[in-house]
């Protein structure tokens, strides 16, 4: 029966339908892996077990009355903990929200639930989604399936770690400057950031609000599709989302067919990556050119600036979301004789060290005095990387370049450590230029994943899901099991 | 411009973050090494570039002024600490 839990949604969903498995049975199983490896990967930080048995249960009895159920309908899946789920636990790992219970679920949420799917609990991540190795969480550090002493990449890692060591089926995170397709590509499964505006972000706990996307963590191309499909699309509490007219068939987008399509290379984003990820990038080319694709290297000079505009309007919005944190309403509250020190002494013991450097870093760029020099820069020069993304991209397709700069480091590699965050600078750029990117598994150095990434142009998700489509028909670099390594 | 550790207690202040010496210590050398690294951004010439604040082409569009279920006062209080005569309590502010 084990086998059954490397399957991808839709395979499943086949075996659901011929009625040769129960989801009952399904979520039993896969309850029971989570407790098997939990105690090395602690990828979740709440497991909703009964919920998840009561829901399967359902699912399978609108099943033998012979309803009609979505391509998702009894598929074990699991969020990161930054989603609000009605009644709950929702930490986003800080203690600020260490028992806090949702009285309502993210709109995203409700299409999940809508879609019968079954939620098996809430994912790890990095202290309010701040960081890029999910250490700093309230509940400890989560591992990477793939080896145990590399860390899972962030924010979203435990979501991640999740789907790579068989523990759901399919999850969600959010990307802010990578945090959903860094720990796609540490863990080796897909990450896809949608086009600013493709998916609401109505409860779910905001990170930069200019920058946040929620996207499916999966193990391949049709279920990323699937996922889309269900959460994707307008919702009247996110005023930025886009209009109902919008709404796509992502499952129309896997064609096997990337014949005429022009990729770039942006040649500034290959300074500073392992020498091996390169070589994992020429093979990608390759295999994109024996497809009928013509790969050529592009310059984007802008590079440079990349991660310095990012982290200034990152901790500007960020510093002004979290400003909700009070204690007043929910969360964690601290004494104090009058109402600044009560605000203080809250905020002071209920955030964490990166958080709270975050936020300091963001009132500086935005104080009066820095206004101009630090956070107005930021928001120009994000108009010439856009630009200059939104223009190469008028001559080709898409752009392809590594996720990551190296593979998941170790987590006593301080140095490693230090790096990472530089790393964003690959995968922060679709952010600031709201535009889609995808991160897919491509082969590995020294036993651990690597993952190439895809952008493309502002709601024209078809392209990047038809490479990923093509791509992984042709060859199985893209599934990277971690059987046989860490715990699986 | 060096951001120093009295500015770093000025801005947590204002931002009501209680710091102890040795965080306060800590988050200056950090931030001073970030704020290094955005000295990049000076060198870019970008006084005529207008700044990006919106992703989206959107204009305003208002909805119809109607009345939509909410919160039940149940659970909006569910979660607070201190509660009394159906408001949030807080510390004397005044």
């Amino acid at each position: 029966m084990s086998a059954l839990l490397g399957l991808t949604a839709h395979e499943l969903q086949k075996l659901l339908r011929k009625k040769e498995i129960s989801s009952g049975d399904l979520v039993k199983e896969q309850l029971h892996k989570i407790k098997q490896v939990e105690g090395e990967i602690n990828a979740f930080i709440t497991i909703a077990e009964k919920e998840a048995l009561r829901k399967a249960q359902n699912v399978d009895k609108k099943r033998s009355r012979g309803e009609e159920l979505s391509p998702l309908a009894g598929i074990p899946m699991a969020l990161s903990d930054n989603f609000l789920t009605e009644g709950i636990r929702t930490t986003g790992a800080s203690k600020m929200l260490e028992n806090f219970i949702p009285p309502y679920s993210a709109t995203v949420v409700e299409k999940l639930q809508a879609a019968e799917t079954v939620l098996l609990g809430k994912c790890n991540l990095e202290e309010m989604g701040l960081g890029a190795t999910t250490e700093n969480s309230l509940f400890g550090s989560t591992h990477n399936p793939h080896d145990l002493q590399a860390v899972p990449g962030g924010a979203c890692g435990g979501a991640a770690a999740a789907v790579a060591a068989e523990e759901a089926v399919f999850a969600l995170g959010t990307d802010t400057g990578g945090d959903l397709r860094q720990p796609a590509s540490f863990c080796g499964v897909i990450g896809f950031k949608p086009t600013y505006g493709t998916v609401s972000r109505y409860g779910i706990i905001s990170g930069a609000s200019s920058l946040d996307q929620a996207g499916p963590l999966t193990r391949d191309m049709t279920d990323c599709a699937l996922v889309m499909n269900v959460i994707s699309g307008h919702d009247p509490l996110d005023s930025l989302s886009v209009a109902p007219n919008n709404a796509k068939d992502y499952t129309s987008f896997l064609v096997n067919d990337i014949k005429g399509l022009k990729i770039g290379i942006p040649k500034e984003y290959l300074e500073g990556v392992d020498p091996e990820i390169i070589a994992w990038l020429q093979q990608a080319a390759a295999k994109l050119e024996e497809l009928g694709a013509h790969c050529e290297e592009v310059s984007l000079p802008y590079r440079d600036a990349v991660l310095s505009t990012y982290q200034i309007i990152a901790a500007a919005e960020g510093s002004t979301n979290l400003a909700r944190f009070d204690g007043v309403r929910y969360g964690f509250r601290a004494e104090g004789e009058d109402l600044d020190t009560f605000y203080k002494k809250t905020r002071g013991q209920g955030f964490g060290a990166e958080v709270k450097k975050n936020i300091i870093l963001g009132t500086y760029v935005l104080s009066a005095e820095r206004y101009e020099t630090y956070y107005l820069q930021a928001l120009k020069v994000r108009t010439l990387i856009k630009e200059e993304l939104e223009k190469k991209l008028q001559d080709y397709d898409c752009l392809l370049l590594p996720t990551t700069s190296t593979v998941a480091f170790n987590f006593s590699d301080e140095r490693a450590k230090a790096l990472a965050g530089e790393t964003a600078v690959l995968t922060c750029p679709a952010n600031l230029a709201g535009i889609p990117a995808l991160s897919l598994p491509w082969g590995r150095v020294k036993d651990r994943p690597v993952g190439m990434q895809f952008l493309g142009r502002a709601f024209a998700e078809e392209t990047l899901f038809r490479i990923g489509f093509a791509l992984e028909q042709k060859t199985n670099l893209t599934r990277l099991s971690p059987k046989g390594k860490g715990v699986c | 411009m060096k951001l120093t550790q009295n500015e770093l207690e000025r801005i947590a202040d204002s931002a009501k973050l209680e710091l102890s010496a040795e965080e306060s210590q800590n988050y200056t050398q950090a931030l001073q090494a970030r704020l290094e690294q955005m000295e990049v951004l000076k060198q870019i010439e970008a006084s005529q570039v207008e700044p990006t604040i919106d992703l989206l082409p959107l204009t305003n569009v208002f909805r119809e002024d109607k009345v939509e279920k909410g919160l039940t006062k149940e659970q909006v209080f569910a979660n607070a600490v201190e509660v009394e005569n159906d408001c949030f309590k807080v510390p004397r502010i005044i």
